[in-house]
């Protein structure tokens, strides 16, 4: 039962983690109707940034602040450089040309800091464990996950709902051509909310960034499920995002914990824990075909477009 | 195909021609890695090929394609693991696995379109790698090494370098030649239809989705026959091979070449491998007289060029390598 | 009407809290031409796409040649004789003017699992997809890219396309939609003809050319029809004097 707890706690702080980076991505494909495979990139930067910052400054917290700042600033930058000149395209010029992104993107990395990837030790202050229950110790990082998490979930739909810059960005999401003929600056919207997007990749990266790893290429297998975290929420709708991220993080925890133990029942162990990934995606995706059948706009859609 | 003296024509000529004589000149004191290059050249050409299929012709952009690669490979290998090592069973198997997994994905896929064409196409890529690192009867994430080539008659000796590579550029050719009949049969115009808009091909009374399942198998079984080769070739398989960014080396080689070409996936290919393997010694050879040793360094990371090289092509030879030969039509 | 070749039963559709279609009876009889007419709103897209399959009405039934079509889907509805022409060109921009209509002559010619053959070659689908655009005036074009051509000639591809499937009736869908008075001439000269050998169900603005060449008119003001019968009839319908032509007598001239 316990056990049962800290997994739907990991499923939790997984599924927010997902909401930070799909938050950016749904944004993005919401309101530019811009298909992004570089969006991984943009988590894996704010990762390395992190990590970079914390061996200059020994300081975590300041280490996080100069990363998302430095991440949004690249954000910007690839906005205005290429994104800009794929707007309207169709999208299969859209996955190529953030493919080659990705391409240049490792590269950069591999060519700045290496290939070996780095490590971002946590504070001692953050390297500790609280007992929630009786029995349940739980990392206190991840529970400080959890909390930025939400509260970035909170000041985003509070921005989103309750500004005149949410309002455009609403107003974008269901009918672009609309806001532009207000007179909007489009352009800068624009700009803006890329690099929104890519600030919360990047404190997505830079926060998973101790638990789990800072390597080239980390954006593209988390990458997958944030599109069929979009999918599933629904294009352009953060609040079917952060559901659709906590089901599928959910799902992935649960169904990682608990499906070798089932899966040992037909088969070696070894075998058991090396395909649960795969029957545990399958779950994933299996969830996102239903979807996709039954109700293809997602679960909140954002009406009109 | 028509076969006037274009530009375009004559370098497709010539790189035929080129291909076909390669072994001889790598036999007269010519490097011999030439030959490793250039049959792992065409085998992706024929992946590619198939790929261009679905994608050039049918405009179904699949991310997941390199899974039959893996299938027919592995078909291959777990054969030759199984101590089945003939060819009459390996290659067939291979190819009527991959038009299995195809029929599988391509019926649960197909129903959608775009961009959620290209996910769900990925996360059966995604699940089909998991699945393969699970093998560990057969390797799992270390893979497979594959100790005989597939066996035919005693005359046709694949461990032979050029044998196998006349092997490959005939059934390159002979792939290259099915595409064409087929995209210009009435089933060809009926995915060409259904690419250029779907919803007329309907009104007007074809039902689509049958028709480009179909068109999604055949690409599958071709792909898995590249699957089979490069298993022969590399005597090794692996969960990688079926990784998703091998499935986008392929989408880069076709459109490259020329999305929608008969040659192009064939050019891209060429393009692509000759550039990976040349442009570091080019940097590195043109770079050091003037950098120094800072150009063989440089040389290392030759690959950040791709990237933004892909991005200056959509944005301005969408018609690849094939559309600029022809004079800048844009695909 | 008993013998009517189209005919739908209190077709019924909801968009949300908008009514498309309110209980719609239309009845088309063989060999006639029948067009739909009413303002902007009134639910003619929504109509033609329950008749042709593409919209699942929410109540009521849709006939054809006394068969109940209502659940078919679009693209047999092709095959049992209903074509269509669209009011947003929708053609294959991409492909020339003859190789257009011959993918409508090939959807009726079996099944195309035909892997080896040039199709571009086939005297079977070539041949009436050349008789279909002599039909409509678009032989000398039959080689041009169908970006190409003007928005005209655009609407008579349309109906090429429409006329190749052999079909028993034709759903003309704003066929003189953004033509100028010339082309519009045209076209109303090709109906006139077509009616003679089609059933046809005209979906048009242009009140010349639905006065000129309408055997009946329905008029649908948002989703619900207001009146049905002759030209005259209509003419003088005060009804729809009022809800569509305007206060002041906005007479047309024939």
């Amino acid at each position: 039962m316990l056990l049962l707890i800290e997994q739907i706690l990991n499923g939790l702080q997984l599924g927010l983690l997902l909401f930070l980076l799909a938050a950016g991505l749904t944004l993005v494909f919401g309101i530019m109707d811009l298909v992004n495979l570089a969006h991984g990139s943009l988590y894996m930067i704010g990762a390395y940034f992190a990590a970079t910052f914390a061996a200059l400054t020994g300081s975590f917290v300041l280490a996080a602040i100069l990363a998302l700042g430095a991440t949004l600033l690249v954000g910007m930058a690839v906005e205005v450089i290429a994104m800009r000149r794929l707007y309207g395209r169709d999208h299969l010029d859209h996955v190529l040309a953030t493919f080659g992104l990705i391409l240049f993107f490792n590269e950069l990395v591999r060519l700045l800091w290496g290939p070996a990837g780095m490590n971002l030790p946590l504070p001692g202050w953050l390297n500790t464990s609280v007992q929630l229950l009786p029995g349940l110790q739980y990392p206190t990082y991840r529970i400080a996950i959890i909390l930025v998490s939400l509260a970035v979930a909170v000041l985003l739909y509070v921005t989103v709902m309750r500004t005149r810059i949410g309002m455009l960005i609403r107003a974008g999401a269901s009918n672009r051509e609309m806001v532009s003929a207000l007179g909007v600056n489009i352009k800068l919207l624009y700009t803006l909310v890329f690099g929104l997007g890519a600030a919360l990749a990047g404190l997505a990266g830079l926060m998973q960034a101790p638990i789990l790893t800072v390597q080239i290429g980390m954006g593209e297998n988390i990458l997958i499920l944030a599109f069929v975290v979009i999918i599933i929420g629904g294009i352009g709708s953060i609040r079917g995002a952060l559901i659709a991220a906590i089901l599928i993080g959910l799902i992935d925890t649960i169904g990682r914990s608990y499906l070798p133990d089932l899966l040992r029942l037909v088969m070696s162990p070894r075998g058991a824990s090396a395909i649960a990934p795969a029957v545990s995606s399958m779950l994933i995706y299996a969830l996102m075909a239903l979807v996709l059948i039954v109700r293809p706009q997602g679960l909140f859609p954002v009406s009109g477009k | 195909m028509s076969a006037r003296l274009t530009l375009r024509n004559a370098v497709v000529a010539g790189l035929l021609v080129f291909l076909v004589l390669l072994p001889v000149y790598v036999s007269h004191g010519g490097n011999p890695f030439l030959l490793t290059l250039f049959t792992r050249i065409l085998i992706l050409a024929v992946a590619a090929t198939s790929l261009n299929l679905i994608m050039g012709y049918g405009g179904m952009v699949s991310f997941g394609h390199a899974v039959f690669i893996g299938a027919g490979g592995y078909a291959v290998g777990i054969l030759a693991e199984e101590g089945v090592a003939s060819g009459f069973v390996q290659w067939p198997v291979a190819v009527a696995v991959s038009a299995l997994i195809a029929l599988v994905i391509g019926a649960l896929s197909l129903r959608t379109r775009g961009v959620y064409f290209i996910m769900i196409t990925l996360g059966f890529a995604q699940v089909l790698y998991y699945v393969t690192v699970g093998l560990d009867r057969y390797g799992g994430d270390d893979g497979l090494t594959i100790y005989t080539r597939s066996e035919f008659f005693r005359a046709l000796n694949l461990s032979n370098k050029t044998t196998f590579y006349y092997v490959c550029l005939a059934l390159l050719f002979a792939v290259i030649a099915l595409v064409w009949r087929l995209v210009n049969s009435r089933f060809g115009l009926v995915i060409r239809g259904s690419r250029s808009n779907d919803r007329r091909m309907q009104a007007i009374g074809f039902p689509t989705f049958r028709y480009r399942l179909v068109c999604f198998v055949i690409a599958g079984a071709i792909c898995g026959l590249a699957g089979a080769l490069l298993a022969n070739h590399t005597e090794f398989v692996s969960p990688a091979m079926m990784h998703w960014t091998r499935s986008g080396d392929l989408i880069v080689m076709v459109v490259l070449g020329g999305l929608g070409s008969l040659f192009g996936p064939l050019i891209g290919a060429v393009t692509l491998l000759v550039f990976e393997e040349s442009l570091p010694l080019l940097i590195k050879s043109l770079g050091t007289p003037i950098f120094g040793a800072g150009a063989a360094r440089a040389a290392e990371y030759w690959q950040i060029v791709l990237g933004p090289l892909l991005l200056l092509i959509v944005l301005y030879a969408r018609g690849g390598i094939d559309g600029l030969l022809k004079g800048g039509r844009r695909g | 009407m008993a013998d009517a070749l189209l005919r739908t039963e209190d077709l019924t559709k909801h968009f949300g809290g908008i009514v498309a279609s309110d209980n719609i009876p239309i009845a088309v009889a063989p060999r006639e031409l029948h067009a739909i007419i009413g303002p902007n709103g009134a639910g003619k897209t929504t109509l033609i796409g329950e008749l042709t399959g593409e919209i699942a009405p929410d109540s009521g039934r849709v006939f054809f040649a006394g068969q109940d079509i209502t659940g078919v889907p679009t693209y047999k509805r092709s095959a049992l004789g209903l074509a269509r022409s669209f009011q947003i060109t929708s053609l294959f921009l991409d492909l020339t003017v003859l190789d257009n209509v011959a993918l409508a002559v090939q959807a009726h010619a079996g099944h195309s699992f035909h892997f080896w053959r040039d199709a571009r070659r086939d005297k079977t689908l070539r041949d009436p997809a050349r008789t279909a655009l002599a039909r409509v005036g678009l032989s000398g074009r039959q080689n041009a890219v169908a970006a190409s051509l003007s928005h005209g000639e655009h609407r008579q591809l349309e109906i090429a396309m429409a006329l190749a499937t052999s079909p028993r009736m034709l759903l003309l869908d704003e066929p003189m939609a953004g033509m100028g008075p010339e082309e519009s001439a045209r076209m109303v000269t090709l109906l006139r003809e077509l009616k003679r050998e089609l059933t046809i169900l005209l979906i048009e603005h242009d009140m010349e050319a639905v006065f000129a060449l309408a055997d009946r008119i329905t008029v649908l003001v948002y989703g619900r029809v207001i009146a049905s019968g002759t030209p005259d009839v209509i003419r003088a319908n005060a009804d729809v004097r009022q809800a569509y032509l305007g206060e002041q007598e906005a007479v047309t001239h024939v």
